[in-house]
C-alpha cells in the first residue's frame, strides 16, 4: 500500500458525487463517503508503525534538478491530522446529507467538500514545501467554493470574497517564506528543511522568513489582527462550518506552526510574536463571543479565541505546552464540531440562529439539546469531559512560561480571565438557547431532527467523553506520536489523568467557573456597557480597503495606459535608457584594444552622405515625399557599406530590398496624406529630440565598444566546414541553408504570415483615393509611358536570367535563394509599374498564395527529407557529378531548400506589392464587398 | 574608421527613434525603416570590420566573420516584410478610423481641424 493513495483517493473521489447524483441523495453521499473512509483506513492501517516513531515517506521525482518532486510523508502529526480530516469529514457528509434542502445540488456541494478534503490531506502529508503550499492554495479555493455555496446571498458572496482574500494573500506570503527557507537550507524536502533547525535559525534572513510563515499561518488560523474573515464565512452552509471554520481549515495555520516548530521556534522573536499573537486572539475572540446574538456568530468568535489559545500554547516556551496545544486541537475539533452541527440543527428546524429569539428549545428537543449541552460543557472545561483536561494543561503551562520576563505574570491570569468568557459564553449557549423562557417568535415550531442527522453530533459527544474520562486509553499513543513529530522526538513526562491533586490551576479552573457564571448572571450590565461602542462592520471596513486599493491601482494604470501609443513609445525608449546607461557608465574605457581601420576620403565623403540624407529625413519629415528620397538615399549608402565591408551577399539583398521598400512606401503614400501636419508643440520636439539624441549617443557609444574589442567568434567552425560539411564556399550562403537552416525555415514563415496578414489587411480596404497631387493638378492621363513599358519588357528576361544565375551560383558565390527571389520580385514589379495590373493580369496567371505555400512546403519537405536516411531534421546531403559537355557539377540537398526560400520571398513580395497595386486601379477588390 | 560607423549608426538610431515618436504613421514608418538600418549596421559590426575578406572560401587569407552575416540577411528580408505590414496596418487605420494619427483618433489640437475637412473635400 502506498501513502499516494491516501489524497490521491479523495481526489478520485471529487468525482463520486457528481456521477452518482442521479441515483438519489442517500446514493451520492454513501458514494461520497466510500472513497475518504478507504483513505481512512488506509491511514490507521499505518498505526503500528507511527507509534513506534516512525515516519514513513514516499516520493515520485519529477524535475530533480530543481528539487521538483512529489513526496508524502506520514509522521503523527500528519496521523492525527488525517484522522480529523478523515473522520470528521466523514461526520460531516452524513450530516450534509439531511442538512441541505431539495433545492442544492447536493453534488456540487459534495465535489466541493471533497476536493477541500483532499487539499487539506495534501497540505498534511506534503513533503516538500512548494507541494505544501500548492495544497494550502487550493484549501483557499475550495473553501472560497465552499461559503460561496449559496451563491444568490449576498453575505455569502461577500464573505467568501474576504475569505478568499485574507487566506490568500496569506498564501503569498507563506510562498515568500517557504522559498526563502528552501534558500537558506538549499533543498524543498521537508526532511531536509526539518533537519537543519540550526542552520535557519542563526541566517541572517530568519527573521524575514519567520515574519512570512507566520503570516500565511495567521491569517489562515483566523489570529488577530486578521480574525476578521472568519466570522463573515459562516455565511457558509453549516457543515462547512463545522468542517472548515472549526475542525479543520483554520486548524492548517496551526499545523503550519506545528510542523516547522522544530525549526523556527526556539528564539525570542517566535515566543514573542506567537504568544502575543495567540493571547490577543484568545482574549479578544472569548469577550467577543459574549456578545454574538447569532448562534454561529457566538461559535465563530469562540473559535477565534480557542485558535488563540492553541497560538499561545505553541508560543510558549515549554515543550509540555507544544503537547498541550496538539491535545487542544484534538479536544476543540471534537467540541467546536458537534456544536456547529448542533447549531445546524437548531437552525434548520426552528428557521432562526438568534438567540434572542431561541429559547427555550429543550422542551421542543430534548435529544439534540442534551448533546448541545455537553459540547458546550466541555467547551467551557467542565470536569470529565475533554475541554478540562487541555485547559487544565494550559493554565498549568501558562504558570510555567517565562517568555514575556518580569511581566510573565500576566500570562496567566489574562488566561484565567479569557476562561472566565469562555464560561459564560458557552453558559449563555445552554441556558439563553434551551431554557430561559419561551421561543419568541420563530418561523417554525422547532423539532428533533431526522434521526440520522443526530449520529455525527453523537458520535462527537460521545467522543468529547470518553477523551474525558479515559483519555490516555483513547488518544495517548496518537498524542505521543504527534508531539514527538513537533518536537522532533522527545516527548516529555506529562499525565493524561483527570485528578492532579489540588494545585493552582485547579484553582484558575474554578475560578474561571465561577466568574463566568457570575457574568453570565449579570450579563444585561454588560450589554449596556458594550452598547456605548459604535459597532464596525468589518465586511464596509474591508470592501472599503479594496476599493481604495482597486482605485490606487487604476489611478496608476491610468497613469501608465492613457491610451496614446507616443506615450508608451516613450516609456519603453525611456525604460531601455535606464537599463543601457547605468552599466555603460561602469565601463571606464570606451575604445578597446583592437586596432583600427584606416579611412580614405571616399569614406568619409559616404559617411556624410548617409548623416546628411539621415538629418534631411527627420528634418523633412513633414514633406512625405522629399523625405522617402532622401530615406533611399540612406539605404542606398547602407547597401554600399556592406559592400565595402565584405559582405556582398548583404549588399545585393540590402540593395534589392530597397527598391522594394521604396516602391512599397510610395504606393502607400498614394493613399495617405501627402504631408504631416505641424502638431508637435515645441517642447514635445525638444523632449523627443532629448530622448533620440541620448538613446542614438548609447548606441553608437556601444557599437564603438563593441567594433574596438577583440572578437572570439564561433565562425571558425564554420568556415572550416562550410565545404566540407554543406558543399558550399559562400560561408553566408551555407549557414542559411545548411548549418541553421532550421532558423531560415522559421523565417520564411514568418515572411510568409506576414504577406498573407497583409493580404486579408488590403482585401477588404475602402480608401479614399485622391483624384489629384496635393496641389490639386490631376493625374497625367497616359498611365503607362511607352518607353518604360518597352525597356522593362525587353529586361524581363534578362532579369530573370539574373536572377537563376545568382541563385544557381549562391552556394558558392554571393547569391541564394533570397537575393534571387528579391531580383526576379523586382522584375516583375517592374513590369506592374510598366503596364498596370490589367495588362499582367492577363499573361501571369501566378496564385501568389500558392507561391508561398509551395516554398515553405518545399523547405520543410527537403528538412523531413533527412528523416528517410535516419538522420536529424535539415540534415543536408550533396555531391559531385559529370555530364558530357557541361563537366563536373554539384547537387546539394541545400539547392531544394533554397529554392522554397526563392518561392516564398516571390510570393511575399508580389503578394504585397500587387494586392496593394491594384488598388490603384478601377478594378479594385473593394467589389466582392457589394455582393 | 570605427569611429566613423559609430558615429553613423548613432545618427540613424536618432533619426530613427525621433521619427517613431512622431504622431502620424508615415513618420513612424520611416523612422522603423531607418532604426532598422541602425540595428542591421550595428548587428553586422558584431563581426568586426574588414576590408576585402568576403566570406567566399578560397579567395582571400582571412575572411570575416559570415554569421553575423547570415543573421542581418535574414533580419532584411523579415525587416521588409515588418515594413510592408505596419505601412498596410497605417493604411488601413487611416482607412477605417478616418485619420492617420498613431492613436487612431486626432488630437484635441486647434490645427488639427481645418486638415480634417480638407482630407474629406
Amino acid at each position: 500500500m502506498s501513502l499516494f493513495w491516501i489524497p490521491l483517493l479523495p481526489l478520485i473521489g471529487t468525482l463520486a458525487p457528481l456521477l452518482s447524483e442521479r441515483f438519489g441523495r442517500s446514493a451520492c453521499a454513501l458514494f461520497t463517503a466510500i472513497l475518504p473512509a478507504v483513505a481512512l483506513a488506509m491511514v490507521m492501517s499505518f498505526t503500528p508503525q507511527i507509534f513506534a516513531g516512525e515516519t514513513l515517506q514516499q516520493s515520485f521525482s519529477w524535475i530533480p534538478a530543481m528539487g521538483l518532486e512529489l513526496s508524502f510523508r506520514l509522521d503523527g502529526l500528519a496521523m492525527l491530522f488525517c484522522i480529523l480530516i478523515l473522520g470528521i469529514g466523514l461526520l460531516v457528509i452524513l450530516y450534509a446529507r439531511y442538512y441541505l434542502s431539495q433545492q442544492d445540488s447536493m453534488a456540487r456541494f459534495y465535489a466541493y467538500l471533497i476536493l477541500f478534503m483532499t487539499a487539506m490531506v495534501g497540505i498534511v502529508t506534503a513533503n516538500n514545501l512548494l507541494q505544501l503550499w500548492l495544497f494550502w492554495e487550493l484549501t483557499s479555493i475550495s473553501s472560497f467554493l465552499l461559503i460561496s455555496f449559496w451563491n444568490h446571498k449576498s453575505e455569502a458572496r461577500k464573505g467568501a470574497r474576504m475569505a478568499l482574500t485574507v487566506t490568500g494573500a496569506g498564501g503569498l506570503a507563506l510562498l515568500a517564506g517557504l522559498l526563502l527557507i528552501a534558500d537558506i537550507v538549499g533543498s524543498y524536502d521537508l526532511s531536509v528543511v526539518l533537519a537543519s533547525g540550526d542552520t535557519l535559525r542563526d541566517h541572517a534572513a530568519y527573521p524575514v522568513a519567520l515574519v512570512l510563515v507566520l503570516l500565511g499561518a495567521f491569517t489562515k488560523s483566523a489570529q488577530f489582527p486578521f480574525h476578521f474573515w472568519l466570522p463573515h464565512a459562516m455565511a457558509a452552509p453549516t457543515p462547512v462550518s463545522a468542517y472548515l471554520h472549526s475542525a479543520t481549515m483554520v486548524k492548517a495555520g496551526i499545523f503550519l506552526l506545528a510542523r516547522f516548530y522544530p525549526v523556527l521556534s526556539g528564539t525570542e522573536l517566535w515566543f514573542l510574536i506567537v504568544s502575543l499573537t495567540g493571547l490577543a486572539t484568545l482574549l479578544l475572540g472569548a469577550y467577543i463571543a459574549l456578545f454574538k446574538h447569532d448562534l454561529k456568530g457566538l461559535l465563530a468568535y469562540s473559535t477565534i479565541s480557542h485558535l488563540g489559545l492553541i497560538t499561545l500554547l505553541l508560543g510558549m516556551d515549554t515543550e509540555l505546552a507544544a503537547v498541550a496545544a496538539i491535545f487542544h486541537i484534538i479536544n476543540h475539533a471534537t467540541f467546536k464540531a458537534s456544536l456547529f452541527m448542533a447549531a445546524g440543527i437548531i437552525d434548520h428546524e426552528s428557521g432562526s440562529r438568534d438567540m434572542r429569539k431561541l429559547n427555550g428549545l429543550w422542551k421542543y428537543m430534548p435529544h439534540t439539546a442534551t448533546l448541545a449541552m455537553v459540547a458546550a460543557a466541555s467547551m467551557a472545561g467542565v470536569p470529565l469531559l475533554n475541554g478540562f483536561l487541555s485547559k487544565e494543561m494550559f493554565f498549568a503551562e501558562t504558570l510555567h512560561q517565562v517568555a514575556l520576563g518580569s511581566l510573565s505574570w500576566m500570562v496567566p491570569v489574562l488566561a484565567t480571565l479569557a476562561g472566565v468568557f469562555a464560561v459564560a459564553y458557552s453558559t449563555r449557549f445552554i441556558h439563553d438557547v434551551f431554557f430561559n423562557g419561551e421561543p419568541i417568535d420563530l418561523p417554525k415550531t422547532p423539532h428533533e431532527p431526522p434521526r440520522y442527522m443526530k449520529i455525527p453530533v453523537e458520535i462527537l459527544v460521545t467522543l468529547c467523553l470518553l477523551l474525558g474520562i479515559f483519555p490516555a486509553y483513547i488518544v495517548g499513543g496518537l498524542l505521543d506520536a504527534a508531539s514527538a513529530a513537533v518536537l522532533a522526538g522527545s516527548v516529555p513526562e506529562y499525565s493524561l489523568s483527570i485528578w492532579h491533586g489540588f494545585n493552582l490551576p485547579l484553582l484558575m479552573s474554578v475560578i474561571a467557573m465561577a466568574g463566568g457564571l457570575i457574568i453570565y448572571y449579570n450579563r444585561r450590565h454588560l450589554y449596556q456597557f458594550q452598547a456605548q461602542f459604535p459597532e464596525t462592520d468589518a465586511k464596509l471596513v474591508f470592501e472599503r480597503l479594496i476599493q481604495w486599493l482597486v482605485d490606487g491601482a487604476s489611478r496608476v494604470h491610468k497613469f501608465f495606459e492613457n491610451g496614446s501609443l507616443q506615450r508608451y513609445m516613450m516609456l519603453l525608449l525611456l525604460f531601455s535608457l535606464a537599463l543601457t546607461a547605468g552599466p555603460l557608465m561602469d565601463l571606464n574605457t570606451t575604445a578597446g584594444l583592437r586596432p583600427h581601420l584606416p579611412i580614405n576620403g571616399v569614406e568619409i565623403t559616404a559617411a556624410v552622405l548617409l548623416c546628411l540624407s539621415a538629418l534631411a529625413t527627420v528634418i523633412w519629415h513633414r514633406k512625405r515625399m522629399v523625405a522617402l528620397l532622401t530615406l533611399s538615399v540612406v539605404g542606398l549608402i547602407v547597401s554600399i557599406t556592406f559592400a565595402r565591408f565584405s559582405a556582398p551577399d548583404l549588399a545585393l539583398t540590402q540593395l534589392s530590398v530597397e527598391v522594394v521598400t521604396v516602391i512599397l512606401l510610395m504606393l502607400a503614400l498614394f493613399f495617405l496624406p501627402q504631408k504631416t501636419p505641424k502638431e508637435s508643440s515645441p517642447r514635445r520636439i525638444v523632449r523627443d529630440m532629448g530622448i533620440a539624441a541620448i538613446l542614438g549617443g548609447i548606441i553608437g557609444t556601444i557599437n564603438y565598444a563593441l567594433m574596438t574589442r577583440p572578437l572570439h567568434s564561433i565562425s571558425d567552425f564554420f568556415l572550416a566546414n562550410s565545404k566540407t560539411g554543406g558543399g558550399g564556399t559562400n560561408v553566408v550562403n551555407v549557414i542559411l541553408v545548411d548549418f541553421r537552416g532550421f532558423d531560415t525555415l522559421g523565417e520564411i514563415t514568418v515572411l510568409g504570415i506576414a504577406a498573407l496578414g497583409i493580404y486579408k489587411l488590403i482585401a477588404r480596404m475602402r480608401l479614399y483615393m485622391p483624384a489629384g497631387d496635393e496641389h490639386g493638378r490631376p493625374w497625367a492621363r497616359d498611365r503607362h509611358p511607352l518607353m518604360l513599358a518597352m525597356i522593362s519588357q525587353s529586361l524581363l528576361p534578362l532579369a530573370l536570367l539574373v536572377s537563376v544565375y545568382i541563385f544557381l551560383r549562391g552556394h558558392n558565390l554571393p547569391g541564394g535563394g533570397f537575393i534571387a527571389g528579391l531580383v526576379t520580385s523586382v522584375a516583375l514589379v517592374q513590369q506592374y509599374v510598366a503596364h498596370g495590373v490589367d495588362w499582367i493580369k492577363a499573361r501571369l496567371k501566378l496564385d501568389y498564395q500558392w507561391l508561398i505555400a509551395s516554398g515553405v512546403l518545399i523547405a520543410a519537405l527537403t528538412g523531413l527529407g533527412s528523416w528517410a536516411f535516419d538522420r536529424p531534421f535539415l540534415t543536408s546531403w550533396f555531391d559531385y557529378f559529370e555530364l558530357p559537355w557541361i563537366g563536373k557539377f554539384e547537387l546539394a540537398s541545400a539547392m531544394l531548400f533554397d529554392l522554397g526560400v526563392y518561392l516564398t520571398v516571390v510570393g511575399a513580395t508580389l503578394l504585397i506589392l500587387a494586392n496593394l497595386g491594384k488598388l490603384t486601379t478601377n478594378h479594385r477588390p473593394t467589389q466582392p464587398e457589394s455582393e | 574608421m570605427e569611429a566613423v560607423y559609430a558615429v553613423c549608426v548613432g545618427l540613424l538610431t536618432f533619426s530613427g527613434v525621433f521619427l517613431c515618436l512622431r504622431g502620424r504613421t508615415f513618420p513612424v514608418v520611416m523612422g522603423l525603416t531607418l532604426l532598422s538600418y541602425a540595428v542591421n549596421l550595428f548587428l553586422f559590426s558584431s563581426g568586426r570590420l574588414k576590408f576585402d575578406g568576403a566570406t567566399i572560401l578560397g579567395t582571400s587569407f582571412s575572411y570575416a566573420d559570415p554569421l553575423p552575416q547570415a543573421l542581418v540577411l535574414t533580419a532584411i528580408v523579415i525587416g521588409f516584410a515588418m515594413t510592408a505590414f505596419i505601412v498596410i496596418l497605417a493604411m488601413r487605420a487611416r482607412a477605417d478610423l478616418g485619420n492617420d494619427h498613431v492613436d487612431g483618433r486626432l488630437p484635441p489640437a486647434p490645427e488639427a481641424k481645418p486638415r480634417r475637412k480638407k482630407e474629406h473635400a
